[in-house]
């Protein structure tokens, strides 16, 4: 035990505030250091290589093309990503890890929107090795099939693709923010996904007057859109108007909610 | 820097209609140790989270250095805080959980290594998770996080809990030492005895209010006298024959605020014998800390037969 480690320094000012890069990093690597985390970021992998797999053995030889490589591994993607986003802002509640975060950095605005980085550059690099598991997967199973290779997806796909998933990353992370519960805000981002999308599908089909508004403010509808391209400017229109509804407000809310909130 | 490192002035904080900290207003000063003692639920720990920016106060300040925490730049650099050790993440390892304080603050990462060293965790158990620590364990690895930056105060809630004898004996060496060298020590406690060596100022609260406040030695060497006898009830008319009054104190014994003389022949003009008389060091306190408790206490303490 050394003298020297306990010795106090004087005087409290002085010290220059922690760069916004840093908290950046940090957030990254606390993304990684649980076994929790590990095995998350793992299975995005782990799924895009098995989906991939399973083309190559299931799929049509006629089917065979990288539309087809990708959708596949997209899907789990689009379940996958907003998890990640979700558990990087519940963890410092569930695990009460937020008692030591917020005493290290007491500007939570910094280190929340630091997460949201954190959480767009882990999104975005997964789409990114994704694609190159699938890109893989085709060359692979079109020899395999002895087709000729098919590169079906618009380089503007693929930016379109991901910020599609993007917007599903944040949507976790805007539950994440708002419901501060890891198990509320996963079963949140479920309901909010596919009940919700339920009730604006029925809705649709039983009143008119819905139908004609529904692109406006059903955000997953107008999500959809940005897989069909292309996408028309009212469509974009459409996703601005109802991702203020379902994204921006609530994203407020919650950021409010977390500057006020007590810590324990 | 200034006299009074941590200036508390006239806070409070209600939860709906219960007043957990009640205009709660005291300082502690620059490179001495605060003792901040008080029962489970009285307050302290609030006081402590309101101090670190973590809990917003409803009224009152509360300055580390003449500044709130929270404007204080990199402030683990400065401030040295472990609030509750088992608020870290279940799945992360000990190391990991170091390592991030470091990169937060911008240390060397040997500094994680020489933190380890410093509260005796071995590199095998570092590299566990924290699931499988012991309560004692995480007590250090929350040490070594708050010694980390270096810091020049430190701020520690029940830091004792779950040690184990022997490792609170080293705890108070380290903090002893950090006090010595200039460093601004807050440390509560609900057990007297684990502040005691390294606290020269004791602040009490109960039920959200300051009860008590000054140096160690003031609030233990209380006036007054403690007197014993193996005949109770005769000492105490012995002393009220003698115009003496006395409080029960401790068991079977009595403490009054004459002096040990005046009880002494008291008891040898009734004939009483005592089997102890001395200064009443520590009693006042102890005693009023065992009513602060009496309400959360089970069995409360009965003064049958020895009312003065």
């Amino acid at each position: 035990m050394s003298a020297v480690a306990a010795d106090p320094r004087p005087a409290v000012a002085g010290a220059s505030p922690i760069p916004f890069a840093r908290i950046v990093k940090v957030e990254l690597r606390k993304m990684f250091n649980t076994r929790s985390g590990f095995w998350l970021m793992a299975s995005i992998a782990i799924i895009a290589l098995i989906a991939t797999v399973s083309v190559i053995i299931f799929a049509n030889d006629s089917d065979m093309g990288y539309g087809l490589f990708a959708t596949v591994i997209g899907f789990p993607m689009a379940i996958l990503l907003p998890i990640v986003a979700i558990l990087s802002v519940t963890s410092e509640w569930s695990q009460r890890t937020g008692l030591t975060t917020f005493t290290l950095i007491p500007h939570r605005g910094q280190v929340i929107s630091a997460k949201a980085v954190a959480s767009i550059v882990v999104g975005v690099v997964s789409m990114l090795l994704a694609f190159a598991i699938g890109a893989v997967g085709n060359v692979v199973g079109s020899t395999i099939a002895g087709v000729d290779i098919v590169w079906d997806v618009a380089f503007s796909d693929f930016l379109l693709i991901i910020f599609a998933n993007v917007l599903g990353l944040l949507v976790g992370f805007m539950l994440g923010v708002l419901i501060r519960n890891s198990a509320g805000a996963i079963v949140g981002y479920f309901v909010y996904s596919f009940v919700l999308t339920t009730i604006f599908e029925v809705l649709a089909n039983v009143a008119n007057w819905f139908k004609t508004i529904r692109p406006w403010i059903d955000f997953n509808f107008a999500q959809g859109k940005l897989f069909d391209a292309p996408v028309t400017g009212k469509e974009w229109a459409n996703l601005g108007t109802s991702s203020i509804i379902w994204l921006v407000i609530p994203l407020i809310i919650g950021v409010w909610m977390v500057l006020r909130s007590e810590v324990k | 820097m200034l006299d009074h490192m941590i200036t508390i002035e006239g806070l409070s904080k209600r939860y709906g209609g219960f007043v957990a900290v009640d205009d709660v207003s005291f300082t502690c000063k620059a490179g001495s140790g605060t003792g901040f003692l008080g029962p489970t639920g009285a307050g302290k720990s609030t006081t402590m989270r309101i101090l670190t920016g973590l809990t917003p106060e409803d009224s009152g300040t509360a300055q580390i250095d003449g500044v709130r925490y929270s404007d204080i730049p990199n402030p683990s650099t400065k401030i040295g805080v472990l609030l509750d050790a088992s608020a870290q993440h279940a799945g992360r390892t000990g190391r990991e959980i170091l390592m991030i304080s470091a990169l937060t603050m911008g240390l060397p990462t040997k500094r994680v290594d020489e933190m380890l060293e410093l509260v005796s965790l071995t590199p095998s158990e570092s590299k566990r998770r924290v699931r499988n620590y012991s309560l004692g364990m995480r007590q250090r690895l929350g040490l070594a996080n708050a010694l980390m930056g270096d810091p020049e105060v430190l701020i520690l809630d029940e830091p004792a809990n779950g040690l184990d004898p022997a490792g609170i004996h080293w705890m108070r060496g380290l903090l002893r030492s950090y006090a010595n060298r200039g460093g601004t020590v807050l440390l509560s406690s609900h057990l007297l005895n684990e502040i005691e060596v390294i606290a020269d100022e004791i602040v009490v609260i109960g039920q959200g209010k300051i009860v008590a406040n000054g140096t160690k030695a003031e609030l233990l060497s209380t006036a007054g006298t403690f007197v014993k006898s193996l005949e109770p009830d005769d000492l105490l008319k012995a002393l009220v024959t003698a115009g003496i009054s006395a409080e029960p104190s401790g068991d079977a014994g009595l403490r009054t605020d004459s002096t040990a003389e005046q009880v002494g022949r008291a008891a040898a003009a009734a004939g009483v014998a005592l089997v102890e008389l001395r200064a009443a060091d520590g009693a006042g306190l102890e005693e009023m800390f065992l009513k602060l408790t009496e309400p959360t206490q089970r069995e409360s303490i009965n003064p049958e037969g020895v009312v003065a």
